[in-house]
């Protein structure tokens, strides 16, 4: 069958399904304007693109792996108003928060993701895609929109869907995932993968509680700066990169808790999972096959056998049915899959 | 008669008949939260029936009539002991295939085998929750986040049933007795295999 004819049935099936889905979305992007430079992002009064001074910028210590796209992300508080800590892991942001997240690959700007607190539990998603003449992005359709840059040969950037948005963004009880007290620590891990350097005017522990944005103020964030506990180095980056990467949707408070595997880093003891999580790791066993290995073996992590790992089996796979994680990416990770390749390679077998 | 092929317009026609079906027999319904556990697997039992289930998953047979569900077989899906042959060669307006049981069809998205639906806990839904059962038939995403539900699967259909009707299903096939059969993982299309490597 050539290419083009299958391109036609994938699509007639695909657009079948799009035309019949009806909206799920509560606070999907039918409340955000239509042009990003609508959204605050930019200063009012320049000229150009010049980022509003009011809109801070920060850098996750584990960035989400997304084919290597070039971020900039943005935060922005109403004025006199202080993000609630009291609960470590999951900050309570005031109404009126803004957040912003641009995707740039090579000196092209693709994408930028939006999301407004509107209520006390009532968030505004929206993503917006970028022009050909870069001046400004527009409010892309809550279906997402396919192959919007070619980024490897034969390898596409699609946006994502609102559906697609919100199975990380409401898989925990916080909405806003790279702005946490862990991500923001300044006890920076060296080995975190894509991991990019501080620049002086990024938010971080210590600049919030210095500008007395956190409540109650906590100065231990900024003493004793929290970090994933692991016994070496190695493992921490691993644990940090898992957290981002698949934490997002495998954590306790997701509808996928019960699948038992628990990635989400916790600074909270009462919120740890009650076991290791590597050690977790090693005794639950996949659903998922790896193939060829014998029935119910597939073990998330086999120390000391990366081929008999789940885990590191999807996530060296790009293919669609296999890879992990499932959708936001369609290359492979190769600092990563190095990395936590070495650290199932140097396991002890138990 | 040979169901070695089936055209695309079959397939249409088969889906836009079950997602018929389900459209007009997703009406209003009684909040099964007011209803007993016994009402709500029976609402779901109609529903599972109405809506095809059987057609696809559950392995057909040739009987003395002709093709039918083997219901001794109800909802288990893909047989694990059924080898499949390489996929047909498809041109022209033939572009979709199913295997003589209905429970592996080949297309332009690879291969795909049908689920089991029992609940057993290792190869069938015994570990998925009510939550996870809403939402893959709300997004298309295998247990609500993960890959795309493949075709022939008319989640889109299912979709449009009320969260009553669809905890209503999945009380109907949470109550079938579990049935131990690994369904084969999906077969990616040839172009999307080259992205896995090491």
């Amino acid at each position: 069958m050539k290419t083009n004819t299958l391109a036609l049935a994938v699509a007639a099936v695909v657009g079948m399904a799009a035309a019949i889905q009806s909206p799920a979305a509560s606070t999907g992007s039918a409340r955000a304007p239509r042009l990003l430079s609508q959204t605050g992002l930019y200063a009012a009064d320049a000229e150009g693109l010049s980022i509003d001074p009011e809109n801070r910028p920060f850098s996750p210590q584990y960035p989400l792996w997304t084919d290597g796209a070039r971020k900039s992300r943005w935060l922005r508080l109403p004025a006199g108003t202080t993000i609630d800590t009291r609960d470590i892991d999951r900050w309570n942001f005031p109404v009126g928060t803004r957040i912003w997240k641009e995707f740039a690959f090579g000196d092209r700007k693709v994408e930028t993701r939006y999301l407004r607190k509107d209520g006390p539990a009532s968030w505004t998603f929206a993503t917006y895609a970028w022009n050909g003449a870069q001046t400004d992005a527009e409010l892309a359709p809550e279906d997402g929109l396919p192959n919007v840059a070619e980024i490897a040969p034969g390898r596409w950037f699609s946006i994502p869907s609102l559906n697609d948005c919100r199975a990380c963004h409401d898989s925990a009880r916080t909405e806003i995932l790279g702005f946490t007290a862990l991500q923001l620590s300044t006890d920076r891990d060296p080995l975190a993968p894509h991991a990019e350097a501080l620049k002086p005017d990024m938010l971080t522990l210590k600049t919030l509680s210095d500008e007395r944005l956190l409540t109650p103020v906590r100065p231990e964030l900024v003493s004793a700066p929290p970090r994933i506990a692991a016994p070496d180095g190695r493992t921490r980056a691993v644990l940090g990169y898992l957290s981002t990467n698949c934490g997002g949707c495998h954590n306790s408070e997701s509808s996928l808790a019960a699948l038992g595997l628990l990635l989400k880093a916790r600074l909270e003891p009462s919120h740890a999972s009650p076991h290791d999580p590597v050690q977790a790791l090693f005794r639950r066993t996949s659903k998922w096959q790896i193939p060829q290995a014998p029935d119910g073996a597939s073990a998330f992590v086999t120390p000391g056998a990366a081929d008999l790992s789940a885990l590191l089996v999807r996530m060296r796979s790009r293919r669609p049915s296999t890879q992990m994680p499932p959708l936001g990416t369609v290359l492979h990770d190769r600092e990563a899959i190095d990395l936590v390749t070495g650290w199932i390679k140097d396991l002890q077998p138990r | 008669m040979t169901r070695q092929r089936l055209a695309i317009p079959f397939l249409v026609l088969t889906l836009t008949f079950v997602s018929g079906i389900f459209l007009r027999a997703g009406g209003p319904a009684e909040p099964a939260t007011a209803a007993s556990k016994a009402a709500a697997i029976e609402r779901g039992k109609y529903l599972v029936n109405f809506g095809s289930c059987n057609d696809c998953h559950t392995p057909w047979k040739l009987g003395p009539k002709g093709p039918e569900p083997d219901m001794t077989r109800a909802l288990t899906g893909h047989p694990a002991d059924l080898k499949v042959t390489p996929s047909p060669t498809l041109e022209g307006t033939w572009g979709i295939a199913a295997a003589n049981t209905m429970t592996a069809w080949t297309g332009p998205w690879g291969v795909s085998f049908t689920a089991n639906l029992t609940p057993d806990k290792e190869t069938g839904l015994g570990d998925w929750t009510e939550e996870m059962f809403i939402q893959t038939m709300r997004t298309g995403r295998h247990q609500g986040k993960g890959r795309a539900i493949l075709p022939p699967m008319p989640w889109f259909s299912v979709n449009a049933l009320s969260d009553e009707d669809i905890k209503a299903v999945f009380a109907y096939l949470q109550s079938l007795p579990p049935v131990h059969n690994r369904v084969p993982a999906p077969i990616d299309r040839p172009e999307a295999e080259i992205a896995s490597s090491k």
